[in-house]
């Protein structure tokens, strides 16, 4: 048994007068001690909820949360707010995009970081400050004694980000989920946190779920990953097979739309035609059937399955044939 | 005519930093951009990158005098723009025009697309009579790829890709000669970013157009471009053709900036070393001495670094760099080192990204 399963976990919001919206639909995955798992999509597929759903902190009204999320054996979407408060603040770690919004403003870094210690961990204040220095020396805070007593604003993007880590490792959790923990920062300093975030998965063997839209960052990073589109997998796969071989439409098309560094001069582009606005409901079709260059009569009444294809789990009527370039060029 | 279009000299951007009550005590400056040269060649494309905060907005505003620059001047087409006055001022600022970052608070939420389109032709007195404008918004609409349609449609209607391509489009309405892109692809969806690159390109092989293409995000940079100038600190570090400037990057800045950058590939990223930098970027309200990468620098030297600001110089045909050493760290005789992160001071608040509006003590920051 993986250290966290989560099953056919599905969101929907209600809003009064508004029809369900389903924003996150029959999502599972594992997760392993010493593994990083991605979950990659653009805008709006439902990254972000699904690790709202997975610590409990979507509203408790008008959100419905369906499925499982077991973790260690126990499923977290049972337990109520105060034991997943617990949970929260010590095996499970989380970082999100914005570190501001997930300071506390008016408390300084150090003692937001020696609460957890002294709350989790049980140390005293003294041994907490100690620890305390240690773990900002840990993430590259430059001269952590001086930033222990600082406010969350007087740091920078980088900085903070790397505070909130800080915060995250003090209970040293045995599950990260990082929801787009670099998106804010810039590329030198994206370098710096993701090689942090690779050494605590080798090195204390957390278990790790990245949440990214960039798709160099899971090429780097993750081993498994699962491709969202319109709040389902649609594709998921180990890295290297799912990156060598793209069998889904949709990340073949994201692959080929993306410009490479280390392309030659006069790299062709292939968007994707039209928008996550062009979806249609996942009821009985293929949400993707209205971008799709390989969609069929039967993408658009029939919901594709999940079907498992050597080791590769696709979620469409028509899959790429290994070794196709990209569609054929879409009107721009 | 002369290969050049735009000559960008010695151009300078400092912001009073303001304080007081009144806001009328200046403690500092920032200098967001200080000292550039450029030369833009008539039909290419020039690229601008850098971090958050080097200066690549504000350099490209007061290209267009949106920002006045405190030195410097910008030559357009053989003219001195930065002088330009009245009439001719307003004459020469339709032949450059700008795109922007986010199509949705650039574009009159009220305003339909037709009137968007209109009111810029209006403005040049371009609006030539009835008939002949509703040709030429068909004409736009179909060199952006939008339906006829949408003429009568509102910015809030539209899609983010859709949304940029309306920005272009009111661009492209008054025949500039230059575009000034600030950062056109990074608010959209990636599987739409490579649609407006595509029209982009397109477009400027119709048109001949020469664009300025402002971005932080490298590998869309070196697509799009020919040449590209790398900014830290508001000065240009490195220049070169987007090939050269890949393949043997000079300076060292550049080198980390281009190691750091994923690249969607497994079997690269497995094998790729990265130049882990130490530390922030320094505000630009306290610049460093001397070389401005000096406290971040894995190749820095003992002498010169800290001391003399390097100026941009050719080190081979059509390749620039701004580095004291740049030859020694190109034949390796320099090796790189480790670098302490230092603790960037924020001096008065400031730090490269935290807005200059935002609560300056922690009282403020109780009681908005
Ligand atoms: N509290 C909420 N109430 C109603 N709808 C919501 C709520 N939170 C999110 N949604 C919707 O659910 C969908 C999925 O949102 P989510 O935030 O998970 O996207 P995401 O994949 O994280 O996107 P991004 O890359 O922009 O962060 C979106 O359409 C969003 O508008
Ligand atoms: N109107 C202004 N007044 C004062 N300071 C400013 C002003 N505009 C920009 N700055 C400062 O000048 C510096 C350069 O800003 P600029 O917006 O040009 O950076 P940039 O390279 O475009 O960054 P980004 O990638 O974040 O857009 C920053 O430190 C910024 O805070
Ligand atoms: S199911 Fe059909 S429409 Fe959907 S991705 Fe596959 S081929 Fe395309
Ligand atoms: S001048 Fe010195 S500090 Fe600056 S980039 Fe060159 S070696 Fe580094
Ligand atoms: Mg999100
Ligand atoms: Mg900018």
């Amino acid at each position: 048994m993986a250290l966290l399963e989560v099953r056919d976990l599905s969101v929907v919001f209600q809003r009064k007068g508004e029809a369900p919206f389903h924003a996150v639909d029959g999502v599972s995955f594992d997760v392993e001690p010493g593994q990083t798992v991605g979950l990659v999509g653009e805008s709006g597929c439902g990254k972000s909820v699904t690790s709202l759903a997975i610590m409990g902190l979507l509203p408790k009204r008008g959100a419905k949360v369906t499925g499982s999320v077991t973790y260690d054996g126990t499923d977290l979407l049972k337990l109520s707010d105060k034991q997943m408060r617990d949970k929260r603040g010590s095996e499970l770690g989380m970082v999100f995009q914005d570190p501001l919004s997930s300071l506390n403003p008016v408390v300084p870094i150090g003692l937001q970081v020696t609460e957890v210690l002294e709350r989790h961990r049980g140390l005293a204040r003294k041994e907490a400050m100690i620890e305390a220095k240690d773990l900002l020396d840990k993430v590259g805070i430059p001269d952590p004694n001086r930033r222990l007593k600082e406010y969350p604003h007087q740091l920078s993007g980088g900085m903070r980000q790397r505070a909130l880590i800080a915060i995250a490792l003090a209970c040293r959790p045995k599950l990260l989920i990082a929801d787009e923990p670099t998106t804010a920062l810039d590329v030198t300093i994206q370098a710096q946190i993701l090689s942090l975030m690779k050494e605590l998965v080798q090195d204390l063997g957390t278990a790790l779920v990245m949440i990214t839209h960039d798709l160099g960052v899971v090429a780097g990073l993750c081993d498994e990953v699962n491709v969202l589109y319109g709040g389902k997998v649609v594709e998921k796969a180990m890295r290297h097979r799912l990156f060598a071989e793209p069998r889904h439409p949709y990340t073949h098309g994201l692959l080929a739309s993306i410009p490479r560094l280390d392309a030659p001069r006069g790299e062709k582009l292939t968007p994707i035609k039209g928008s996550v606005a062009d979806n249609i409901p996942w009821t009985s079709a293929c949400a993707f059937a209205p971008r799709c260059p390989n969609a069929l009569d039967v993408c658009r009444s029939v919901t594709p399955a999940e079907e498992d294809q050597l080791g590769r789990l696709l979620r469409c009527h028509n899959p790429v044939v290994p070794g196709t370039p990209a569609a054929e060029e879409v009107p721009v | 005519m002369s290969e050049t279009l735009v000559s960008v000299q010695d151009m300078k951007v400092h912001f009073p930093i303001k304080r007081g009550v009144f806001f009328d005590r200046t403690v500092g400056h920032v200098y967001a951009v200080d000292g550039v040269d450029l030369e833009i060649k008539r039909g290419e494309t020039y690229g601008l990158v850098g971090e958050s905060g080097c200066g690549k907005s504000t350099l490209g505003r007061a290209m267009l005098r949106l920002n006045e620059p405190t030195d410097g001047k910008m030559i357009f087409d053989g003219q001195d723009f930065s002088t330009l006055k009245g009439e001719e001022l307003r004459k020469m600022r339709r032949r450059i025009q700008m795109v922007f970052q986010d199509p949705l608070s650039s574009l009159d939420p009220r305003q339909s697309v037709e009137s968007i389109l209109v009111e810029g032709l209006r403005a040049h007195d371009l609006d030539e009579g009835k008939e002949s404008t509703a040709k030429r918004l068909r004409e736009l609409l179909t060199a952006v790829g939008l339906p006829t349609s949408a003429l009568r449609k509102y910015p809030h209607e539209f899609s983010g890709g859709q949304r940029q391509r309306i920005g272009i489009a009111r661009a492209l309405a008054l025949n500039p000669d230059l575009i000034v892109a600030d950062e056109p692809v990074s608010a959209l969806d990636v599987s739409v970013q490579a649609q407006v690159v595509n029209l982009l390109e397109e477009l400027q092989e119709k048109f001949g157009l020469t664009y300025l293409v402002i971005a932080h995000d490298l590998a869309v940079v070196k697509h799009i471009s020919d040449r590209v100038g790398v900014m830290y600190l508001g000065g240009l570090v490195e220049e070169a053709t987007s090939e050269d400037l890949y393949e043997e990057p000079l300076h060292p800045y550049t080198r980390a900036l281009l190691s750091a950058i994923p690249v969607p590939d497994p079997e690269v990223e497995d094998r790729r070393e990265r130049i882990l930098l130490a530390g922030d970027l320094p505000s630009p309200a306290n610049p460093p001495t001397g070389c401005r990468f000096h406290t971040r620098c894995p190749w820095r030297q003992a002498t010169k670094c800290d001391t003399e600001r390097p100026a941009l110089r050719e080190l081979k045909p059509g390749h620039k760099v701004a580095c004291h050493y740049a030859e020694q760290i190109r034949s390796g005789e320099i090796q790189p080192h480790e670098v302490k992160p230092i603790l960037v001071e924020e001096g008065d608040g400031l730090s490269p990204d935290v807005p200059l509006v935002g609560p300056a003590s922690v009282t403020e920051a109780l009681n908005p």
